[in-house]
């Protein structure tokens, strides 16, 4: 009988991994994990895509005891950075445990100082990288070698998988040989196409495992460990006179590596029957060319080299496996001899070298055996190399020809490029688009999903249904855009007989579904079916209405290929079965249905099986309702006939409108409609600089509801407009004469307050720049007074509204902005007349942090520079294709930078460093230039008050006066001084970030920023969680809440960051939570900007990892400040030259208890439903906690004179 | 003194029990209810609209906003093992049973019969002593007649009756058109007590909010008076136990209660407002002492001994004492 244990991948469980070995659908990411953990006994995590995974599984099997083949449960910790994990897995492993870590990109850069040190005392380890872009001109997330590549110099093996089954069997080789070599591993694989793709996996038995490691490696491991007992001394410092010889002493072992890998890899091979070499060569034995490559690519290549050499191509195929040390005679015996050319294909870039790390290694290699022996080769090849994949680009058949093509001219191309159209410097292949090799009889399937409506999960399901419950080969790969409310996904499956080596996007698909009508508008689908596929929709119209709902062109391709269309109502059978608006079981249904990979009958059987077991553990009622969706879902789909002809003549509408600026036209809309592949090398910018403002032009309509203002009721507080993410509610007061021209719709009424008589207000909306959150509403104080369920805002159906509020909204954005100089900036009425500089992000629907972010833009945003950290708020703030961050009439507006996640306080200190070294420069010229410029404006400019709104505008104007009068003056310090003179106006500098910065990987430099006295603000976006890689612990969790890394629940106390910054002195800090009090919101973010010196805002910022209804999010704030979890304060050092206390509370004592705050938060009633006691035990040290903290606070801030 | 008293068929050594409250979700509270001589404990309810919602809730945030965007796939760590309703509360049944010797009684509250069937079978299982239905009705809906309502209680009963041995008890609201024909009813379907009566949470209005809120507030002394009399007036009628459950603080509401023919009196505001140590043992020792004082054998004695016949005046628990109020107090 086997034993088994359950394994989940992602959010569905997909089923039981044996221990002895079965073959299962998993990624890469948990192949290497499941491995890593049972080979490990000290693991040291810290969160970072596309590596996050591999950690946060391995801090669930620890909190669920699962044991490692020695029977004893790892202890996982997660760490405050990269940096600190490696330090972490360092000490671990110089006390003689098994350690590994896992990570990608900036956090394997962060680790590089730790592995020179690994290595150096050659201590075993494997670190599991899902290599990533390292971030250059711009970051990316997605995969390429440019990690690992930067850490090659560290004195780490590097051993390449190329898809999740190579994953978990070379993670295992590493982790033996590592032992047996002492050389510390670096396993890689391609982040997000092997890290993430579902694929059949035949994981390692445990016996399979406690076979490859040999217990007395192990032993001699901890022997080697510190211990009082046999003290000795590592780290030591070492002088010119040793330390060389000492760095050579370490030679054999790495002579003698490569041999240990290659025994580990014959003895793994007798065990599970899978055959490794450290260069696997594939293709034709007299094979003129060899592409020479390692990573998922080289299934792609090897796929192409089965088709090409069918056709009787001499062509082949050398896998690297271990890279490092590089086995430079292995190599040359793994390449035939009769080759003449080879082409080294990397998947990274190293500017202004003379080539790509593998191909120096090729070329290098080649030289030495010609140098030394020469004697394999029938006649020496040549070697050219090129860069394929950056940053995930697709890597197709199609490139891999082109390649093969190329290297039969007689002057190839050398560090050419391929995938890409490159216009600048010539350096690209040209790719026949129309070769392909995909086996046709493979199902290839495409899936347009929107984000949330469950269409991934359900592939998932799929794979794991045809993978698991017959012989099929199968792939999931699942594409993602860049926005996180109404986000398009694509999901591209391969079900067939034959292996599946494709490692690219589906080209031609047998069957493709639309799971959103709004698509059908938005994106060419069909351009990707072959003829005589199947189309699927899912449609509120009926069966007889669907044909006319479709565009030309995909009435013209249905007809031309001959295709098969079905629809159904996916939503009308979701409600009726009780699924709400989540439609995945209905729509995998259908597929099985009609796609013809599985039986029907069985098919379903299969569907409901997999239902059953994941969803059991979450009840009856859940199981119950997915089974009446299948059943509907089977009757309610339909087959539409293709009639002969056309029927429309709609097309697709533009993606942005004429008007938009010619970058937004030509280069935006591009990547706006999917097609920014197709961009060329000429249109980029050189170095990462893009225009902002652009976020304006991408309308994307995604509300199902949006809210409608009742004039009659409204109060005018504009508290809708603060609250409202994205920047979708504007409010704003102007006379009796703007109105000229406007549309009949557009609603407006006298404008209330003194300072506003005889003017009109108007409050709009923008309908398709809102997502429908329901913030507004919620926080609506006005009722109407006969119908109380209604406010002065309230949500209705978007359709009917859209294009009177289109025309509405229109003419709202000509209305002239109200002076500013008019305007109380410190009260919430008066900052949402201010207009915003930051909008229509891509932010979650009901994002907690981006009304503050907007807040900010409309307060100084025409004179502010921020740093930003990486996380949630860099993504929606600086992800393409476009940009929310805006300007203003004038053209002003912020400027915005992105350096790092860890280094973001610093980065914003130089930007205050450079300002003021401008303005004391341009002070110095002033006084040079005095008499040229004129005295009075030079007094008037160094003198100038420009503490208020009024006061800036006279500097500007001062500061034009300024400039115009420097064209006219003839000394060279005119241009210095023209060129610094913006200096002279004052600047806001803003440091953005989340918690995960601020409490953790940034805190040091933070915290350096804090005691510089400098005058930087910092806004610290609380959600008290790493939201942007998935909701992993970071400092500011609270205690008992459950997060990724901490499944068990947050065991220590959320750290007062506040108090700590407030013990400087110096320091303004203030804690705010808009939705609990919102007028010290605004009083603290203007105290804080008017403070000459460092100001830090921690802001309450609900999150959708705090699983939490989002609509009511700003009812969290005030459940969160009622219980004394976040004590509103404001803390101002400029009181104390008045001998008032610092610092103020801006909210009275706990009126609620903790648990109060908790229990709406699935974040911690996770843990109640999951382990009731610890979660009793954690809460109520939480509130000990709370009510201890509040009163120190109240304490703090009781009056001076008391206190005395 | 013998204060010993049969409740469903439970014997227990006082009339003094818990009735459903916070307090049994607290393991210490229950063991501290039993060292302060409660003789027996009935469970915090168990909601069958908190069992649906709950499923429905973690499978919710589980999927919100999952598979959504490439660097967040999901937002909180999947949880094998979900203690959703029954689990939960059979675990925590466990729990009680092995802390203390009273028997513990187990506290449904629903309006359907479908999940509880199952589910009495678990707590039978897992050692209730015995189960109290709350079947909690608001008849909103003017389609459902007031039999109509009746049958759904029995309806319920009957399903549960069916599938346990150990005792059930019902808990009832005083709003019952012909309460001691429905008593009557229950009796026949084999309830093994009446619990008199529910309290539901009634919603006050929030003037400066216009909102509905919640209010929750505790039964006062005075709100005896609706179980003692219909204790009084449904004791010689029907054979199955009686339960006072409103308004109970002192020893002379439990002693009035006795003597109305209740077999327990159920309290609640009084251990949450003044606490458990405070009150049950005053309560007990008040009792001890009327009854020595007055010279009875046992609590036995008394118990029924002022009920609807026995107390020689059947018409002071019917409309005359409505009349006689008003008159004294004017």
């Amino acid at each position: 009988m086997i034993e088994t244990e359950t394994i989940e991948t992602g959010t569905t469980e997909i089923g039981t991994i044996p221990m002895s070995s079965q073959i299962i659908a998993i990624d890469g990411n948990q192949a290497a994990a499941h491995v890593a953990h049972r080979l490990s006994e000290v693991i040291a995590i810290y969160p970072i895509t596309p590596s996050s995974t591999m950690g946060e599984w391995a801090d669930e099997w620890s909190a669920r005891s699962t044991n490692n083949i020695w029977g004893t449960v790892p202890s996982v910790t997660a760490m405050q950075s990269e940096g600190g994990a490696a330090g972490a897995v360092h000490g671990a492993l110089q006390m003689g445990t098994l350690s590994t870590t896992f990570t990608a990109s900036q956090g394997l850069l962060l680790m590089i100082p730790n592995m020179f040190k690994i290595a150096g005392e050659l201590t075993p380890t494997v670190f599991h990288i899902s290599a990533r872009t390292v971030a250059t001109h711009a970051l990316s997330i997605f995969g390429d070698h440019s990690d690992v590549m930067a850490a090659r110099s560290t004195g780490f093996a590097m051993l390449a998988s190329n898809n999740a089954q190579e994953v978990a069997d070379l993670a295992t080789i590493a982790h033996a040989a590592a032992l047996e070599s002492r050389i510390p591993f670096m396993h890689f694989f391609d982040g997000f196409r092997t890290s993430h793709e579902v694929t059949k996996v035949r994981l390692p038995s445990d016996d399979d495992l406690r076979a490859m490691i040999d217990p007395k490696l192990v032993l001699a491991h901890r022997e080697r460990g510190l211990t009082p007992q046999r003290p000795v001394l590592r780290g030591s410092a070492q002088n010119p006179d040793v330390f060389f010889q000492a760095r050579e002493a370490a030679n054999p072992f790495y002579n003698n590596g490569p041999n240990i890998v290659q025994r580990l890899m014959d003895s793994y091979a007798k065990l599970v029957g899978r055959s490794y070499n450290l260069f696997d060569y594939v293709g034709a034995a007299d094979a003129d060319r060899v592409i020479v490559m390692m990573g998922s690519g080289a299934d792609t290549v090897q796929e192409t080299i089965e088709h090409l050499t069918n056709r009787g191509e001499r062509v082949g195929l050398l896998k690297v496996r271990l890279y490092r040390p590089f086995d430079v005679a292995r190599f040359i015996d793994a390449l035939p001899k009769s080759v003449r050319t080879v082409a080294v294909l990397d998947r990274t870039k190293e500017p202004g070298a003379s080539g790509e790390p593998l191909y120096q290694d090729v070329v290098t290699a080649l030289m030495e055996h010609a140098s030394y022996t020469g004697n394999h080769f029938q006649r020496m090849p040549r070697a050219i190399g090129g860069r394929y994949g950056l940053s995930s680009k697709e890597f197709t058949p199609a490139m891999v020809s082109a390649v093969f093509d190329e290297m039969t001219k007689e002057r190839p191309k050398n560090h050419f490029t391929i995938g890409i159209d490159d216009d600048v410097c010539q350096t690209s292949l040209e790719v026949d688009p129309d070769f392909c090799t995909e086996d046709e009889n493979t199902i290839r399937a495409m899936f347009y999903g929107l984000g949330s409506d469950g269409t991934v999960s359900a592939n998932k399901n799929s794979i794991k249904i045809i993978g698991e419950g017959t012989d099929f080969d199968v792939q999931g790969y699942f594409v993602y855009d860049s926005k996180k409310a109404g986000s398009v996904t694509v999901s591209h499956l391969r079900f067939g007989a034959k292996p599946i080596r494709s490692r690219y996007l589906v080209k031609r698909a047998n069957f493709i579904a639309c799971h959103q009508q709004g698509f059908v508008d938005q994106l060419d689908m069909l351009s990707h079916a072959t003829d005589g596929a199947t189309f699927l929709l899912n449609t509120r119209a009926s069966a007889d209405e669907a044909w006319d709902t479709l565009t030309l062109d995909m009435q013209r391709t249905l007809i031309e290929k001959r295709m098969t269309f079905h629809v159904i109502d996916g939503y009308h059978v979701a409600a009726e079965s009780g699924m709400g608006r989540r439609i995945n079981t209905i729509m995998q249904t259908c597929f099985f249905a009609i796609s013809g990979v599985l039986p029907r009958d069985e098919a379903i059987a299969k569907i409901k099986s997999a239902i059953e077991k994941t969803y059991a553990k979450k009840g009856e009622a859940v199981v119950k309702k997915n089974f009446e969706a299948v059943d509907m879902a089977i009757a309610n789909l339909f087959e539409v006939p293709v009639p002969k002809t056309t029927t429309t003549d709609r097309q697709r509408p533009a993606s942005v409108p004429e008007q938009a600026p010619a970058f937004v036209r030509d280069v935006t809309a591009r990547m706006i409609e999917h097609a920014g592949d197709a961009l060329p090398v000429s249109r980029m910018p050189v170095d990462g600089t893009f225009p902002t403002a652009t976020a304006r032009w991408e309308k994307r309509g995604i509300a199902l509801e949006i809210p409608v203002w009742d004039p009659k009721t409204c109060i005018q507080c504009n508290k809708c407009a603060l609250v409202c993410p994205h920047a979708a509610i504007r409010a704003n007061v102007f006379s009796e004469e703007c109105l000229g021209g406007a549309p009949d719709a557009f609603q407006h009424i006298a404008a209330r307050g003194k300072d506003y008589a005889g003017l009109s207000y108007a409050l709009q909306v923008a309908p398709e720049d809102c997502t429908g959150c329901g913030l507004c509403v919620e926080i609506c104080p006005a009722k109407n007074k006969s119908e109380t369920r209604l406010r002065a805002i309230n949500m209705a159906a978007q359709p009917p509204l859209l294009e009177q509020e289109r025309e509405n909204f229109a003419f709202f954005l000509g209305l002239p902005e109200f002076d500013r100089t008019r305007l109380k900036n410190n009260t919430v009425k008066d900052s949402q007349f201010m207009l915003p500089l930051f909008e229509y992000s891509g932010a979650c629907v009901g994002c907690g942090e981006t009304p503050y972010v907007k807040l900010v833009s409309q307060l100084f945003g025409d004179r502010t520079v921020i740093a930003n950290a990486t996380g949630c708020s860099s993504i929606y703030g600086g992800n393409l294709p476009t940009t929310p961050w805006t300007v203003n009439q004038a053209g002003r507006g912020p400027a915005w930078a992105n350096s790092l996640f860890e280094d973001n306080a610093e980065f914003g200190l130089g930007f205050r460093l450079a300002v003021d070294r401008q303005r004391s420069f341009a002070g110095e010229l002033l006084e040079t230039l005095r008499d040229s410029i004129g005295s009075e404006l030079v007094t008037e400019i160094l003198q100038a008050d420009q503490t208020t709104e009024a006061g800036i505008t006279a500097q500007r104007d001062r500061v034009e006066a300024l400039k115009a009068k420097l064209r006219s003056v003839e000394t060279p310090e005119r241009f210095h001084l023209s060129s610094v003179a913006d200096a002279l106006i004052r600047q806001s500098i803003w440091i953005m970030g989340g918690d995960g910065w601020a409490y953790d990987i940034g805190f040091g430099g933070l915290d350096h920023v804090l005691a510089s006295g400098r005058n930087v603000n910092i806004l610290v976006l609380d959600t008290e969680v790493y939201s942007n890689t998935g909701g992993q612990m970071s400092k500011a969790t609270p205690r008992g809440a459950v997060a990724k890394f901490a499944a068990a629940g947050k065991e220590s106390e959320k750290k007062d960051l506040g108090a700590i910054a407030m013990s400087y002195g110096n320091v303004y800090v203030a804690q705010i939570a808009m939705g609990a009090n919102d007028t010290p919101t605004v009083k603290a973010i203007v105290e804080a900007e008017s403070y000459d010196g460092p100001s830090l805002i921690l802001a309450y910022s609900q999150c959708i990892a705090h699983g939490i209804n989002m609509r009511k999010g700003m009812d969290t704030h005030k459940t969160a400040v009622n219980s004394g979890h976040w004590p509103l304060y404001r803390f101002d050092p400029r009181r104390k030259q008045n001998g008032e206390n610092p610092l103020q509370l801006d909210s009275k004592a706990p009126s609620l208890s903790l648990e109060q705050f908790q229990s709406t938060q699935n974040r911690f009633n996770v843990l109640t439903k999951s382990q009731p006691d610890r979660a009793r035990d954690l809460h109520q040290q939480a509130q000990q906690a709370t009510t201890a903290r509040f009163e120190k606070y109240q304490r703090l801030a009781e009056p001076r004179a008391k206190r005395e | 003194m013998d204060l010993s008293t049969n409740y469903m068929g439970l014997r227990l050594k006082n009339p003094l029990v818990a009735g459903a409250s916070p307090l049994s979700r607290d393991v210490d509270r229950v063991r501290e209810l039993e060292d302060a001589g409660i003789s027996a404990v009935v469970m915090y309810s168990l909601f069958e609209e908190q069992l649906a919602h709950a499923e429905g809730e973690t499978e919710h945030y589980e999927e919100f906003g999952a598979e959504s965007y490439a660097e967040a796939l999901s937002y909180l760590p999947s949880v094998t093992f979900f203690h959703n309703g029954p689990a939960e509360y059979i675990e925590h049944l466990s729990k009680l049973k092995d802390a203390v010797d009273i028997p513990i009684i187990a506290s449904l509250n629903g309006a359907t019969d479908g999940g509880w069937i199952d589910f009495s079978r678990q707590l039978e299982a897992a050692g209730a002593d015995g189960i109290e239905l709350n079947i909690y009705l608001l008849a909103t809906d003017p389609s459902v007649s007031a039999a109509g309502i009746e049958n759904t209680y029995t309806d319920v009963l009957d399903a549960v009756k069916r599938t346990v041995s150990i005792p059930v008890a019902i808990k009832l609201s005083p709003y019952f058109t012909s309460l001691a024909h429905f008593a009557n009813r229950l009796d026949e379907h084999g309830a093994d007590a009446l619990v008199l009566f529910n309290r539901f949470y009634q919603p006050d209005i929030d003037l400066e909010t216009l909102d509905v809120v919640p209010d929750l507030v505790f039964s006062a002394r005075h709100e005896m008076r609706l179980p003692l009399r219909w204790v009084a007036i449904l004791d010689p009628q029907i054979e199955a136990s009686l339960a006072a459950s409103t308004g109970v603080f002192t020893a002379a509401d439990v002693i009035k209660l006795t003597m109305a023919g209740a077999d327990v009196a159920m309290l609640c505001a009084a251990l949450l407002r003044n606490g458990i140590t405070q009150t049950v043992p005053r309560i007990l020792r008040e009792i001890n002492e009327w009854l020595c004082e007055h010279e009875y054998e046992s609590l036995h004695q008394l118990q029924g001994s002022m009920n609807h016949e026995t107390c020689g005046n059947a018409g002071a628990f019917e409309r005359a004492n409505y009349l006689r109020a008003l008159n004294s107090f004017t």
